[in-house]
């Protein structure tokens, strides 16, 4: 990690509270705290004039100054004079707190300025304090002089803001109305591992995962190796490729294979995702997307992966591809990945970001016993030769015979096979049918999946806006932005990308206009267009981060303004 | 299960599919097929339980042959599949039939990381020094200098020796075998087939159409072979293999004595890797047998072992427990 005080090595953590659900982390911050000069260079950008500024002017001296690249003190030349800037000497203030508690180096007795920060931000929004204190108490049980500095370092936080006369006014921010139940925490790849644990146990079959640790998909394999008690079976392969040949060769025997990755890590999965195109064995795929190409910008969310998991593989060979849309809804996208995996004898690809990975938000916990059955049921012997490709008429899906079945021994691979009989065939007929017996039991799904639901609260609007992913949160609040000025707009969100729901074409054409926020140079767009031959207009950036709320809303007042 | 035990007792037949064999007419893949299908009976493993995992390559074709259960998957994983499999299927008997371009160069990793994780697994290396399926270009057991179609001046490469890879990857059990030896084949067969944990067994394998003869010093002149018998003096003819103080091998006069008496339990890889390095060229003969066969834990055990300890301990896992956490608030 780059050194602290110097631009490339500025981290932070942004908060986002408010009366209503929260969809994003928030855009813009109505405060910055700017522990350096660095710190402030790095994010006022963020800040909309009018915002809080607050810095610790301990920090700021010539040397700070220099490595953050400021020719003179911005607290001094006028250059924040937009923003209402608050100079609190928080590190002398917080060592000044903490005298006495023994135990401390001076060192840690500055580290605990962070608390001294949130405990004036807690007064400054009228937070409760007992949860920040509990928070201590638990975090740093092991060292009860930590707990006592942190805790003390946080009240003196919340003390200055309520003696000092600095801060003339402070805000109230009201409970949002939601739903009654017991609420979490969750983040994305928690979300997904959990929502494989449920998925193996509504299914009746063991969970195997392969896969090889990677940015930022490694949560998924850590957390899913420490749920050992859940039968839950993790191998760490030597590579990629050995991760994903893992998880077919368990499949092959009966089990819930999984393997887990990012766009470096998928890309070299394509051949034996192929191999499992072939063999019409369950398996599901986690792509937790990252920018690229190549290595890219591993910790940062892009969606560029969609056309390389719909197409990125020799020959004709279709793949389900779903896509989560929010931290916890990681956990019914994974159910529903394994659903379809198991039913329809196939690999599925679950596209998750690491916006969402990382990114967590409260989740209504659900009652299991509200959770779908996706139970499935092996190949039994019934006298009859078996035919390891004759397929049920429905679901186009075949028989799944496990190893130790006897009367069922058959063999298996990437060549192509005989309709029925599985026997190798080169047959010309014989492979024009399998190609497409291929294609419709994919296309097939569409029938299994729910309709494309279309928010239009008056039913007037003439846009639309469309998205998938990880986009959901920022383009519902961007949508809500431009309705509170009036503007009639409608909105859809794609949670299955292949099949794309039944009615999606219908709900493309009642609309005057489309607009596509993606974070990839307009990948959707394209599919929607070459599909439904609907003018369908791009709005794209890739810069790493989540779309704003902001620019989703200026997009859509945009399109509007020139139609 | 054994005779006797009042079950149906298979014979080779009952191990062949009802699949065409398609080998070219005199590859040694035939001789290693009815080798295999006749040694198979008095494993005494049902048939179901039985799965053949290969790659790709003419020996890859292996699986369709045989009445089992069987993956033709693609090249050079084989032992990625085999090792998911046998790790969520202990119960199996996994049996890997792979080439030496398969499980030497595309899929050398993936072999070296299932030996070294000792994975109860059979690999049976077919090595011809060629690759056949692609018609005729050398392999990474081509000896410098081959003439091939990819290589008309001489191939340059330096070649793989199978067993000093596999013994170099921490393999459990190593064997060399010839494709027309029936009973040495069996043999090893059986003490592979026996072995807990990861079985390595090269097979040397004539391919009669593209690198016809690589192996007739041993093959056809069965005076050269020099077989590894556990106990015995290392002999051959009136030749044996005796150590020299710096620790290297020697070829020495038999009568002379005090010739080396094979181990293959010695846990110190050493000796077997010095034995796998003989070869015609430097020593007159070709080690066939068990070089190495030491016992150490299994993957799939180990595997399950922390399975069972975490639910011994923290009880069988409460889903519902699980996704509400330790964190919650309650609204409503």
């Amino acid at each position: 990690m780059p050194p602290a005080g110097s631009l490339p090595g500025v981290s932070g953590f942004q908060v986002h509270f408010a009366d209503h659900d929260i969809l994003t982390a928030g855009d813009r911050p109505d405060v910055l705290v700017a522990m350096n000069p660095a710190a402030l260079k790095a994010n006022l950008r963020d800040v909309p004039k009018g915002g809080t500024v607050i810095v610790d002017t301990d920090a700021f001296n010539d040397r700070t100054l220099q490595k953050a690249g400021y020719p003179a003190s911005p607290l001094d030349d006028g250059s924040l004079a937009d923003y209402h800037l608050h100079g609190v000497a928080l590190t002398s203030m917080t060592v000044g707190a903490l005298k006495g508690v023994e135990g401390v180096t001076p060192r840690e007795a500055e580290r605990s300025k962070n608390f001294f920060a949130l405990g004036l931000m807690s007064w400054l929004y009228h937070r409760p304090t007992e949860g920040t204190v509990d928070f201590i108490a638990k975090k740093f049980a092991k060292r009860p002089e930590i707990v006592e500095a942190n805790t003390r370092a946080f009240r003196a936080g919340w003390n200055y803001g309520e003696t000092s006369e600095d801060f003339a006014v402070s805000y109230e921010v009201a409970p949002a109305p939601l739903a009654s139940g017991t609420y979490r925490q969750i983040t994305g790849n928690t979300a997904i591992s959990y929502g494989l644990i449920a998925a193996s146990r509504l299914a009746g079959l063991p969970l195997f995962l392969g896969a090889y640790p990677i940015t930022p998909a490694s949560a998924v394999l850590e957390e899913l190796a420490s749920r050992k008690d859940f039968g839950v079976i993790t191998v760490q392969a030597e590579d990629e490729i050995a991760a994903v040949g893992a998880a077919v060769g368990a499949s092959f025997g009966g089990a819930l294979g999984v393997t887990v990755s990012a766009g470096p890590g998928i890309v070299l999965k394509a051949e034996t995702i192929g191999l499992a195109v072939a063999l019409e064995l369950p398996l599901v795929i986690v792509d937790v997307q990252r920018a690229g190409p190549s290595t890219g910008m591993p910790t940062k969310p892009e969606q560029a992966d969609l056309l390389m998991v719909l197409f990125g593989r020799n020959g004709e060979s279709p793949v389900p591809v779903l896509a989560a849309s929010s931290p916890s809804q990681c956990f019914d996208a994974a159910i529903e990945a394994a659903r379809l995996a198991l039913k329809y004898r196939t690999p599925v690809y679950l596209l998750s970001d690491a916006y969402l990975a990382n990114g967590s938000e409260p989740w209504l916990v659900p009652d299991v016993a509200d959770l779908p059955d996706i139970s499935t049921s092996f190949a039994e012997p019934n006298g009859d030769p078996f035919e390891p490709y004759r397929r049920d008429r429905a679901t186009l899906a075949r028989p799944w015979a496990i190893p130790g079945t006897a009367g069922l021994e058959h063999r298996i691979g990437g060549l192509e096979k005989a309709d029925v009989t599985g026997a190798i065939s080169y047959d010309p007929d014989n492979h024009d049918l399998m190609v497409r017996l291929r294609a419709q039991k994919v296309a097939g799904i569409a029938a299994d999946i729910p309709e494309l639901e279309v928010d239009d609260p008056d039913g007037d609007a003439e846009l639309l806006v469309i998205g998938w992913g990880s986009t959901y949160g920022p383009i519902m609040a961007g949508v809500r932005r431009a309705r509170k000025q009036g503007i009639p707009v409608a909105r859809a969100h794609l949670h299955h990308l292949n099949p794309l729901p039944r009615n999606t074409g219908d709900v493309l054409r009642r609309y005057e206009r489309v607009l596509v926020p993606e974070m990839n140079l307009g990948q959707l767009a394209m599919l929607l267009r070459a599909e439904f031959l609907v003018d369908a207009v791009s709005y794209t950036k890739v810069r790493g981060r989540p779309l704003s709320a902001r620019e989703l809303e200026e997009a859509i007042t945009t399109m509007v303004a020139t139609a | 299960m054994s005779p006797g035990d009042g079950l149906v007792q298979l014979t080779a037949k009952d191990f062949k599919s009802d699949q065409e064999v398609r080998w070219c007419p005199g590859c040694g893949d035939y001789a290693i097929l009815a080798g295999v299908q006749s040694f198979l009976p008095e494993l005494g493993v049902p048939r179901e339980n039985l799965v053949f995992v290969s790659g790709i390559g003419c020996a890859a074709r292996f699986p369709y042959y045989m009445e089992t259960y069987g993956m033709h998957s693609i090249h050079g994983r084989a032992p990625a599949i085999a090792t998911g499999l046998s790790t969520s299927r202990p119960d199996l008997s996994v049996w890997i039939v792979t080439g030496d371009g398969d499980a030497l160069s595309i899929g050398g990793n993936h072999l070296i990381h299932a030996l070294r994780r000792n994975v109860n697994l059979t690999i049976l290396l077919f090595n011809n020094r060629i690759y056949g399926l692609t018609k005729g270009q050398y392999s990474p057991t081509s000896e410098l200098g081959k003439v091939t179609k990819s290589a008309p001046l001489g191939s340059v490469d330096q070649p793989f020796n199978p067993l000093s890879v596999a013994i170099g990857a921490e393999a459990t059990f190593v064997a060399r075998a010839i494709d027309t030896d029936k009973q040495g084949s069996a043999e090893i067969l059986r003490a592979a087939a026996a072995h807990r944990g990861a079985a390595f067994v090269e097979i040397l394998q004539n391919c009669n159409i593209y690198n016809d003869g690589a192996f007739d010093v041993v093959r056809d002149q069965k005076e050269n072979r020099l077989y590894l018998r556990a106990g015995e003096e290392i002999r051959w003819g009136d030749k044996g293999v005796r150590m020299r103080p710096d620790g290297t091998l020697e070829i020495v006069d038999a009568s002379v004595g005090g010739l080396l008496r094979h181990d293959p339990l010695r846990d110190d890889p050493g000796l077997a890797f010095a034995l796998a390095r003989l070869t015609f060229e430097s020593a007159g003969a070709v080690p066939l047998g068990v070089f190495r066969s030491v016992t150490r834990p299994v993957y799939e055990d180990m595997v399950h072992e922390q399975v069972r300890t975490s639910i011994e301990e923290k009880g069988e896992g409460d889903l519902q427990a699980l996704i509400r956490g330790a964190d919650t608030w309650t609204i409503g």
